[in-house]
């Protein structure tokens, strides 16, 4: 196991900031850097602790097979659906276009 | 984005040059009841927004719960595929910024599929086997549908906003994704076609899908790069998505082989990108950069516990596989004793399967055979549709070939109810009664037909009574006017030469 601290680059946060579609300016991008690396290391404390016979783990309780019959089940109007919504047309919620992507 | 204009480059010079690699991933949506992780319908065509939850949503608090039938068919699929089952596996996050899924995250598998390592051996039109390997089939979920209001064509370059129905997010999805394809040559477009195609046929055949390419319910993406003849490393792949026919995958694939081999031969590079397929032309455009499977940021979705199917369960799954289609036209083969060409004759035509459940309600395969290859694929020609699209089930050709053995209808007459029943009159027999097709079958009615037709042409009867048996013809086409055509001609010569004797 490394022994280096974990840290996070300026560029990281940058790159993870646009994946969140945060606009973060180049101030705060030194200021999360070091936040970021501070908790980072943190969490790996845990790996301290844990040995390497001790799997990581996803979910809290040991269960498995966790079905759902295939039957339909009541949901919601498409009133109830849209009265969150800041801004609907046609039964759709609206959204602002997105830029440069396509799913 | 990336400018559109490209030389392409012909088709057989790409092939002198480079050697294609292939990559296909099939999405196909379930057609269970309800949505993978929430009770919701799943049904087509539903006014928006109406068959939605907190759950699919994305609504705070909501939790989802998996479909066992959703599980169930994604281990089906993965043993018809040959591939091994997971002992144990999880959900992931795959987190990523779009409107068409409401929770910012698509719930689906990362490095832990359900179904891995597996293959799909394919015929090719000159009936030669091509093994496909699998890499994973995977769960996951749809996304909603987006539609671009404002802007040029509708598309979502220029649109002023967009309009979300997230009645088919959360759908059940699996993705299946083959390894690397290499080796196909000038084959390539065809290896892809014939493999979308067999899947195709075998999901139906799992009845696990609509499998309709056209509603969506079965989409390929086309990863296509070029290595150089010689080379050993694999170029820079591009990635077609939502190819929606048969043909559009063929010619999805030879479109990105010149497109490529264009970039390639000019000096540039192939920049790793999603592409559009337009069905008009043929041809493929820019879409976004591709995002990398990291910056998807996976993780195990701690909403859902880890899916560990038991070898039992897993063992009893595989007792309920159909006769798959392979198993199927092996099969009939031998039963009806087919050569290779007869075969194959019969699967490019569409009638395979169709003759099959003829055969399966009843018919001889002959019977069968003859009329889904002579006269329903006229019917069909003349009215332009696929033989399947025909207004016609193998149960209602099966009793119709009944009702000939039987005497009940001639071969002529039969001809005429199948006319009853693809104009939507009705099952058959429903066609034999309001048409009053039924052979005369009534001898005392033929006599009384015979007697007139002989008093009518007194020489030939003559004839027939000096031995001329073969004059007997003229009296049975007098016969047969007189009853419409509905007598069965071998019994009217029978009954005229005991008339005359
Ligand atoms: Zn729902």
């Amino acid at each position: 196991m490394s022994t280096e601290p974990p840290s996070i680059t300026r560029d990281e946060v940058a790159h993870l900031a646009r994946l969140a579609r945060l606009t973060v300016s180049e101030n705060e991008l030194d200021v999360f850097a070091g936040q970021l690396g501070d908790i980072l290391n943190a969490v790996a404390k845990v790996s301290e602790v844990a040995g390497a016979d001790i799997p990581p783990t996803s979910h809290a309780l040991p269960l498995t097979n966790v079905f759902r019959e295939d039957v339909v089940r009541p949901g919601l109007t498409q009133e109830q659906a849209l009265s969150g919504a800041p801004k609907s047309e046609d039964g759709r919620f609206a959204v602002p276009r997105i830029l440069g992507e396509e799913a | 984005m990336t400018t559109n204009t490209v030389d392409l480059v012909d088709y057989d010079e790409v092939l002198e040059k480079f050697d294609p690699v292939m990559g296909l991933e099939v999405h196909v949506e379930l057609h269970t009841n309800t949505k993978m992780f929430c009770g919701c319908p799943t049904t087509f065509g539903g006014e928006p927004n109406t068959q939605v939850c907190p759950t699919c949503l994305g609504l705070p608090g909501a939790l989802p719960v998996v479909n066992k039938i959703g599980v169930e068919s994604a281990i089906r699929i993965g043993l018809a595929l040959n591939c091994e089952i997971a002992e144990w596996c999880r959900f992931a996050r795959k987190n990523y910024f779009y409107p068409d899924q409401p929770k910012n995250f698509q719930t689906s598998q990362y490095d832990e599929p359900i179904a891995f390592n597996g293959y799909l051996d394919v015929e090719l039109d000159d009936g030669e086997i091509f093994r496909v390997e699998i890499e994973r089939a995977h769960m996951e979920e749809d996304t909603g549908k987006s539609l671009h209001v404002g802007g040029a064509d509708g598309r979502i370059h220029g649109a002023d906003y967009s309009l979300l129905d997230y009645n088919r997010a959360g759908v059940p999805l699996i993705e299946i994704v083959t390894k690397t394809i290499e080796g196909t040559g000038e084959r390539a477009p065809e290896v892809a076609r014939a493999y979308v195609t067999a899947l195709r046929d075998l999901l139906r055949a799992l009845d696990v899908s609509d499998v309709r390419m056209d509603q969506g319910s079965m989409r390929c993406d086309v990863n296509l790069s070029l290595m150089p003849k010689g080379a050993t490393v694999f170029g820079t792949r591009s990635e077609t998505k939502n190819v929606n026919s048969l043909r559009s995958v063929e010619r999805a694939v030879r479109y990105e082989m010149s497109r490529h081999a264009g970039v390639l031969l000019s000096g540039g590079s192939v920049v790793q990108e999603t592409r559009h397929f337009d069905e008009s032309d043929g041809s493929t455009r820019s879409g976004r950069l591709k995002e990398t499977s990291e910056d998807y940021r996976y993780f195990p979705e701690p909403d859902l516990v880890p899916v560990a199917p038991s070898r039992e369960w897993v063992e009893e799954l595989r007792g309920t596989l159909p006769e798959l289609p392979w198993q199927m036209r092996n099969r009939v083969q031998k039963e009806w004793n087919l050569s290779d060409a007869e075969l194959r004759d019969l699967v490019n035509a569409g009638a395979l399967d169709l003759i099959a459940a003829t055969v399966k309600a009843g018919a001889p395969s002959g019977e069968a055979r003859s009329w889904w290859v002579a006269y329903l694929t006229q019917q069909a020609n003349t009215q332009g549709v696929d033989l399947a699209d025909l207004a016609i089930t193998p149960a209602q050709v099966a009793r119709v070939i009944a009702l000939v053995a039987a005497g009940d209808l001639t071969n002529k007459l039969a001809r005429q109810v199948v006319d009853g029943v693809l104009a939507g009159e009705g099952e058959p027999d429903a066609v034999v009664e309001s048409r009053g097709l039924k052979v005369v079958s009534d001898d005392g009615a033929l006599l009384a037909a015979i007697d007139e037709a002989l008093a009518a042409q007194p020489d030939v009867a003559d004839k027939i009574r000096d031995g001329k048996v073969a004059a007997a013809g003229a009296i049975v086409g007098a016969v047969m006017k007189t009853t419409k055509g509905q007598a069965d001609a071998k019994r009217v010569r029978e009954l005229i030469i005991q008339r005359c004797s």
